[in-house]
């Protein structure tokens, strides 16, 4: 008898494989090359390291670092915690839960331009709505987008608006996962609501957790589009993380520099998050 | 005594809930229906005037149009890239899933790992420049496609371990070819992980400010998203204008969201988690 693996063609793999391989690995394939040029898109001259060297070297550039690390785990931390907290919440038998999590969830679906548009008005220095109602609380609101040290988390307070609605959703599927004689067990043993969460579904979470902190993270690294619509990396540089400054470069027509930015970012990717993932997933309790 | 105390915490959720999440929104959409001086006070006050129509049409009609256009190009690009998506996707996510060789472990991670990579600009220009598909719609067609894949194979492998492989044997005494076999009998026992498929990267797609910025600049192939970027420089003085730019860019995932609330949900969540 003929065997099903003649159904199974191989050729199937080939228009996603086709596909993925110009438009996305080829590219960053050939970008470990270009990041030791001065290049022009039609022509290039090797230089070694220079590009690399200039990143580190230069404060304009090697702001990105040190905020590109900052928002990631300001961020993502922030979304680990406040996610599970809302979770916790929302699966709590509050009889408003479904309208709350709407709520909750919703940025998570608009456009991170619209957002930032948005914000960045809200977060105006004296008419903002939010310096406006904290002054109403006797509070003087700093100037949130313009203070040097303060712009790249004000940013990063608007992405943790806009995304911790997906972190709960992620842990809320986590919880519903977790059978129920699972916190009858504890009931019969006289636990409490602290008990259940401490020993039941906080260890049985795990993967959503994991995958809360690993997207997060990423997500943080990657960031762009919120922090160009908000400051444009500014005042000055304060608020440059690695892409926006791979993307100033490449307006500037330093194709080989932005290159090196992009090379430096998969290593951060590859050197930080990978390790993470791994770390995390070792842990897990199976079910 | 318990239960008020649980009343009391429910009303703060709620009211917490409704100053962080729905006042942005109230301000945007308040602010939207204002005359230029009115919404230049920033406020959430109720208008005086109300400049509704005037301010939408002028919007709508700004740079001949521009605004129509590019949600027709918006819309144009979401669509192909899902259609392309979909097949794809679900034709390598079944091979991935139903053979096992050395060589396909590779494949599976090549893919994966464009989950966590984060794609190189200028070389991606570089490439669509060799192939003459810098600054064209079907080159950022492509690039969207490309992005979207690993995610998109993940949730079809993972939904193909769930079909019989019975299934297959009997389509095997029947005779039928591979390509028979996958178009009549697998693609359609994959709709549920298609249709949310299709909702996740349509949002994906038609939020996505950061390829088109790069991989299709220029104003008569503006998106949706680009346009607004660039109302923000245009509008800096009316923002009662962007302000009723960023309600109508709102308006088609809010739909989405209306009537696919349940399906987002269980989607992002079956994707995250097992990823």
């Amino acid at each position: 008898m003929k065997s099903t693996k003649s159904l199974y063609s191989y050729g199937f793999l080939l228009p996603a494989g086709i596909i993925f391989f110009i438009f996305f690995l080829l590219p960053t394939i050939v970008s470990f090359f270009f990041s030791m040029t001065r290049w022009t898109l039609t022509d290039w001259e090797f230089i070694g390291l220079d590009n690399f060297i200039m990143f580190f070297k230069e404060s304009s550039l090697n702001i990105g670092f040190r905020n590109t690390f900052i928002y990631a785990v300001m961020t993502s931390g922030t979304k680990v915690v406040l996610g599970l907290l809302l979770a916790v919440l929302l699966t709590s038998g509050i009889r408003s839960k479904d309208f709350l999590r709407s709520v909750v969830f919703f940025p998570t679906l608009i456009s991170t331009i619209a957002v930032g548009i948005t914000f960045s008005y809200l977060m105006h220095p004296s008419r903002g709505l939010i310096n406006t109602a904290l002054a109403a609380l006797g509070i003087q609101g700093p100037n949130w987008l313009g203070d040097p040290a303060l712009a790249i988390y004000s940013v990063g307070l608007v992405d943790i608006w806009k995304g911790v609605g997906f972190a709960t959703v992620i842990y809320i599927a986590g919880m519903m996962s977790i059978p129920a004689d699972y916190y009858e067990a504890v009931d019969i043993d006289g636990g409490n609501a602290f008990r259940k969460f401490w020993h039941i579904t906080l260890p049985l979470i795990r993967p959503a957790m994991n995958s809360v902190i690993i997207l997060s993270f990423i997500g943080g690294l990657r960031t762009f589009d919120l922090v160009w619509t908000m400051t444009k990396g500014g005042p000055g540089f304060s608020s440059d993380l690695i892409a926006s400054i791979i993307y100033k470069q490449y307006q500037g027509g330093f194709y080989g520099l932005s290159t090196a930015g992009n090379v430096i970012l998969f290593v951060i990717v590859a050197v930080l998050a990978f390790p993470l993932y791994r770390f995390l997933t070792k842990r897990e309790v199976d079910l | 005594m318990r239960k008020s105390g649980k009343i009391i915490a429910e009303l703060f959720a709620i009211l917490l809930t409704v100053i962080l999440f729905i006042i942005p929104f109230y301000f945007i959409l308040i602010n939207s229906f204002k005359n230029s001086r009115e919404a230049s006070k920033m406020n959430l006050q109720w208008p005086n005037v109300f400049q509704i129509l005037d301010n939408y049409r002028e919007v709508i009609q700004a740079q001949d149009y521009m605004l129509i256009r590019a949600f027709f190009n918006s819309a144009f690009i979401t669509v192909v890239s899902i259609v392309i998506l979909v097949f794809v996707c679900a034709m390598a996510g079944f091979i991935l899933q139903r053979r096992k060789s050395k060589p396909l472990t590779i494949v599976h991670f090549l893919f994966l790992a464009g989950l966590m990579i984060p794609p190189a600009v200028v070389p991606t220009i570089w490439v669509l420049n060799g192939i003459g598909m810098f600054k064209t719609m079907a080159g950022l067609i492509l690039i969207e496609v490309a992005i979207n894949i690993p995610f998109a194979i993940i949730l079809y492998s993972g939904f193909v371990a769930t079909i019989p492989r019975e299934i297959d044997e009997a389509a095997l005494v029947d005779g039928a070819g591979s390509l028979n076999f996958f178009f009549r009998m697998i693609l359609p026992l994959l709709k549920p992980v298609t249709s949310t498929i299709i909702v996740l990267t349509s949002v994906n797609v038609f939020n996505d400010f950061v390829n088109p910025l790069y991989f299709l600049p220029g104003a008569e192939n503006a998106t949706a998203q680009l346009t607004l970027y660039n109302f923000m420089s245009l509008y800096n003085t009316s923002y009662n204008l962007l302000f009723a730019d960023v309600v109508l860019l709102t308006i088609p995932p809010l739909l989405l969201f209306l009537i696919f609330n349940k399906r987002i949900v269980a989607g992002m969540t079956a994707g995250a988690v097992k990823g």
